[in-house]
């Protein structure tokens, strides 16, 4: 195409959105509301994924042994425990340090406990793959000497399908509020072809290609589109920015982690853009097609 | 030039506006399209520059073949063919010059060659001194004469014209047809239906007669005149 040619497209594309403003202002508004939602939806998946791969990484299986076993049982079922295929390591912690844990964590009335300790030791095992964790821990409950294995698995598993449930609830409403900003779009562009029916009509008659007609009606969707992820990116932008100053400190020590503002925010920033511009084409492709008879 | 064969046309509500036209016009001829309301002249005019296709039938327009011309290429076609129609069709925003100007710039021309001939054509219709006025500021027949103007511009070897003096009072009707006749004078042939009996009958050229959607007369310097 000539630059020439694209220029004219262009300029005819902007007047379009200033001649209908009531119906650009109603479509970009609606294009800024779903775009800031699926952003926002989006950081939030994106963090808690991270949230959920910390998680899995650190499953432990806790393995207590019978307290009545004696110092070289425990010692054999350490050995053979670090010998189970897909063991990657296992910590040893004797009954006297477990009492001491609990103490920090239920208070100073266990004390009494001192006296005739009745917890077992325990080994802490984790697996080389977090997957296989439920099976080794199964295997392990079968050793001599074992009282109790326990490991996190249910908990994960619990969180893993809210997670895929809020996800889900997400995507559907994404999809909804997709469809609305992509209808309105296309809406404007249905009037705004409307208005245009004579100009479109003599342009036909006097030999103008399919593409020339088609092409303003285009670009003002993708107009529609990026008007509509100007707000979504500079709020998306400054917010996760703001959150990451405030909270990352804060979580240092913690599982959860937040994404680094850096690429995350312009990944971010480069979906919302795509997403405009991919309603804009689509909203104005649709109307294109039914109501620009070529 | 242009050339029908066994051309029939129904329209989808089941209406039969052309039941078999044979024709045959050549460079640079002066045709007329006379017949009653409702015979088909409009149907006629408008499958030659593929407003509306044949529904069976060969059309050819400067060699190309309008039944087998694929969807793509009809622009191409209408760059070759000038249409003026009885309301001007003119686009009320923009002015004289603009509005000549559009029928060259929507097929991509270059600015200067769309000065050069956009002018000269003014010129041709006589509305160089009103090249800047818009059309609510021009008489009927001005507006026509910037139709034309417009139809002209990219030089096609043929204009067709569906009743362009339908809405114009008999003086105008004259000047506007001293146009058309300038226009054939130069080479290119012309299609016109119409329904004004005095311009046909003092202006000899080649009439056709359609009549329930059939060629029923064909003469050379014939007479404005059908059976009704
Ligand atoms: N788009 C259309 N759909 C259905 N029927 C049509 C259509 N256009 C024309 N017709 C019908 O086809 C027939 C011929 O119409 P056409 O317009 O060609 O006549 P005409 O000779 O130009 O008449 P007039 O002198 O009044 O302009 C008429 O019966 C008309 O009702
Ligand atoms: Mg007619």
């Amino acid at each position: 195409m000539k630059a020439r040619t694209f220029r004219r497209h262009l300029r005819e594309s902007f007047k379009s959105l200033g001649r209908n403003s009531w119906m650009t202002f109603a479509s970009v508004s609606a294009v800024t509301v779903t775009l800031l939602l699926v952003g926002v939806f989006i950081a939030i998946m994106m963090n808690l994924n991270g949230l959920a791969g910390n998680l899995e990484k650190d499953v432990e299986i806790k393995v207590i042994a019978d307290p009545a076993a004696g110092q070289e049982a425990v010692a054999a079922l350490e050995k053979k425990v670090k010998a189970t295929e897909g063991v990657l390591e296992v910590e040893y912690s004797s009954r006297d340090a477990e009492l001491d844990k609990m103490i920090k964590s239920f208070g100073d009335e266990l004390n009494l406990y001192r006296q005739s300790n009745p917890l077992g030791d325990a080994l802490y095992v984790k697996a080389k793959d977090p997957h296989k964790t439920a099976a080794i821990a199964k295997k392990i409950d079968t050793y001599d000497y074992t009282y109790e294995v326990v490991y996190g698995q249910g908990k994960i598993e619990k969180l893993f399908k809210v997670l895929n449930t809020g996800r889900n609830v997400g995507l559907v409403l994404i999809l909804a509020l997709l469809f609305t900003a992509m209808f309105l779009i296309s809406n404007t562009i249905r009037i705004t072809i409307v208005a245009r029916k004579t100009e479109i009509g003599i342009m036909k008659l006097v030999g103008a290609t399919n593409n020339f007609v088609r092409i303003p009606f285009l670009l003002e969707g993708i107009w529609l589109g990026i008007l509509g992820s100007l707000i979504p990116m500079a709020v998306i932008s400054i917010g996760y920015y703001k959150l990451y100053q405030e909270m990352a400190p804060k979580l240092q020590e913690e599982l959860f982690q937040l994404l680094p503002t850096t690429p995350f925010i312009f990944q971010l920033n480069g979906l919302i853009l795509f997403m405009g511009v991919f309603i804009g084409i689509w909203g104005s492709f649709m109307s294109v097609r039914k109501f620009l008879k070529v | 030039m242009i050339v029908m064969k066994d051309v029939y046309k129904k329209y989808p509500n089941g209406v039969v506006a052309a039941n078999g036209i044979n024709i045959e016009i050549n460079r640079g001829e002066f045709v007329y399209v006379v017949g009653p309301s409702g015979a088909g002249k409009s149907t006629f005019i408008k499958m030659m520059y593929r407003e509306e296709a044949p529904t069976s039938g060969d059309i050819i327009i400067n060699g190309i073949n309008l039944a087998t011309l694929r969807n793509k290429r009809v622009p191409y076609l209408r760059r070759q063919i000038g249409v003026v129609f009885q309301d001007f069709k003119l686009l009320p925003n923009l002015n004289v010059y603009e509005n000549v100007a559009f029928a060259l710039e929507v097929i991509e021309e270059t600015p200067q060659d769309i000065r050069k001939k956009v002018n000269d054509v003014l010129a041709l219709v006589g509305l160089t001194q009103k090249v800047r006025m818009f059309p609510n500021e021009l008489s009927g027949g001005e507006q026509q004469r910037v139709s034309i103007a417009r139809s002209i511009v990219n030089v096609p070897k043929v204009v067709i014209a569906d009743e362009p003096t339908g809405n114009l009072d008999p003086d105008t009707s004259w000047d506007i047809m001293k146009i058309f006749e300038e226009i054939n004078a130069r080479g290119t042939t012309i299609v016109m239906a119409t329904h004004n009996k005095e311009i046909v009958n003092t202006i000899r050229h080649r009439v056709i007669v359609v009549e329930g959607g059939l060629i029923t007369r064909d003469e050379y310097g014939g007479e404005y005149a059908y059976e009704s």
